[in-house]
């Protein structure tokens, strides 16, 4: 069950590219066109579902804190969580630099098409992303993160072929010239992030995931008023008891 | 500036406005729409950038002659690597609070397109002084963006900067709140960094009209 929801909520609610705008760069700078994005969309999908599996492994077994037990009882109280960065970067360049020599014997065709953007993924942030919040959201088994991995993907497809599409599209409105090109697709990509949000209430049912979409930063001064109500109401509650008390002893 | 020559000066502004990372390059953009819903983290982040950028330039610079082709990329991505996870270490230490709200976006760094794109671009061809400069003025471009995507994402946001409320009290309802004045919550979900970023190249656009394009 916890499957399926992490399935839906990563492709819906915390989509790479309109939750976290993750994979925004190379995207729009090269394609403009629906073929591409998809071509684009499908490695990194496929480039994201085998590293952040082997990026949990080497979490798991190397970098948490207590990580490195199973090397013997004195291993136990290290920590090598700040060499995460460069170890989960080098497993990305690792497996994108194995995935273009596979691509390039198995399908020469599909390797020409891809270009320049194969060994591109390698520095997507998308990817690194994925590992990170894979990472950071302490995602708990490998059938989860592998769940992760694909599902991160397939929003990201997702988002890349509907803004293609678009901008497809929009080549015969008529935009105003300062803002053809980058100008339009940034607002039209907001839009687009602003109807996603709609998703917001998709698996909680409402009230809880609401909560949970606004800003940590907002979140945490509205936490801060209301802890600041309840305590002042406390305050006034209490004296009012205890004045009431004492009225009471004095009789 | 007179101790910088003419080209040099041009290698620090430019980036500033005409051939600015974000807006003109199309380079940075996830980190810059992500983060920016207070101002501290965006100038943090800005500062963050700047460090690894000019550090970065230089070491690559220094190493261009001595690196082989093939494997630059790897090159690269191990010092950006170092360079950031010691910045991350840094915010640790001394902005925990802050630290904790940029979580991932610290190590997205690794990642951001202006620094493996500057180092392709520039420092692999040129001396490390030159590439400093071309490292500060790109950073500079950036931070410009993120400072005033910041700037008014929280201004109209939450009604704060940097966190000193400046429209007044919106509980206690003085200042601007007493004239009906709402906060404008969408401003600090993320979509309306797009939107900003977007208003902000159509100025750019309109005043410099050779930066259209068809």
């Amino acid at each position: 069950m916890e499957h399926l929801e992490l399935f839906f909520k990563s492709i819906f609610v915390d989509n790479m590219i309109f939750a976290t705008f993750l994979g925004m760069c190379s995207y729009l700078a090269v394609s403009k066109r629906v073929a591409t994005a998809v071509g684009l969309g499908f490695a990194v999908v496929f480039v994201l579902a085998v590293t952040v599996p082997l990026n949990w492994l080497l979490d798991q077994y190397l970098l948490k804190s207590g990580a490195l037990e199973w090397l013997g009882p004195e291993y136990a109280s290290y920590d090598l969580s700040f060499l995460s960065f460069i170890l989960f970067i080098a497993t990305i360049a690792t497996m994108v630099q194995l995935v273009e020599i596979v691509v390039e014997k198995f399908s020469p065709a599909l390797y020409n098409s891809l270009g320049i953007f194969l060994p591109l993924i390698a520095v997507n942030c998308a990817i690194l992303g994925g590992s990170l919040f894979m990472q950071s959201r302490e995602i708990a088994s490998i059938g989860l993160a592998l769940n992760y991995g694909v599902s991160s993907g397939i929003g990201w497809l997702l988002a890349i072929v509907a803004i293609a599409a678009i901008r497809e599209k929009i080549r015969y409105s008529n935009v105003p010239p300062a803002l053809r090109g980058l100008g339009i697709t940034f607002i039209i990509c907001g839009l687009m992030a602003i109807g996603f949000q709609s998703f917001g209430g998709m698996l909680t049912g409402g009230g809880d995931a609401a909560a949970a979409e606004v800003d940590p930063a907002q979140m945490g001064s509205q936490i801060e008023m209301i802890e600041q109500e309840n305590t002042e109401k406390a305050v006034e509650e209490a004296t009012s008891v205890s004045k009431s008390v004492s009225t009471l002893t004095k009789k | 500036m007179a101790l910088l020559s003419r080209k040099e000066r041009n290698l620090v502004l430019d980036p500033l406005t005409d051939d600015n990372p974000i807006t003109i390059q199309v380079l940075g953009i996830c980190s810059a729409l992500a983060i920016t819903a207070e101002l501290r983290a965006s100038v943090v982040m800005a500062i963050s950038v700047l460090a690894v950028m000019a550090v970065g330039n230089v070491v690559i610079s220094l190493m261009r002659n001595i690196m082989p082709g093939k494997i630059r990329i790897i090159v690269q991505l191990i010092v950006v690597a170092t360079l950031v996870i010691l910045v991350d270490l840094i915010l640790k230490a001394f902005a925990f609070e802050l630290s904790k709200q940029l979580s991932v976006f610290i190590g997205l760094i690794i990642t951001n397109c202006i620094i493996m794109g500057r180092f392709e671009a520039f420092a692999l061809g040129n001396n490390p002084w030159h590439s400093f400069l071309d490292g500060i003025g790109n950073a500079g471009g950036y931070g410009i963006i993120l400072v005033i995507v910041g700037f008014f994402r929280e201004l109209l946001g939450s009604g704060t900067l940097f966190g000193y409320k400046v429209l007044g009290d919106s509980i206690e309802k003085t200042g601007l709140y007493a004239l009906g004045y709402e906060n404008n919550g969408f401003m600090v979900l993320s979509p309306m960094a797009l939107i900003v970023i977007g208003i902000i190249i159509w100025v750019q656009r309109t005043r410099n009209k050779e930066l259209i394009e068809d």
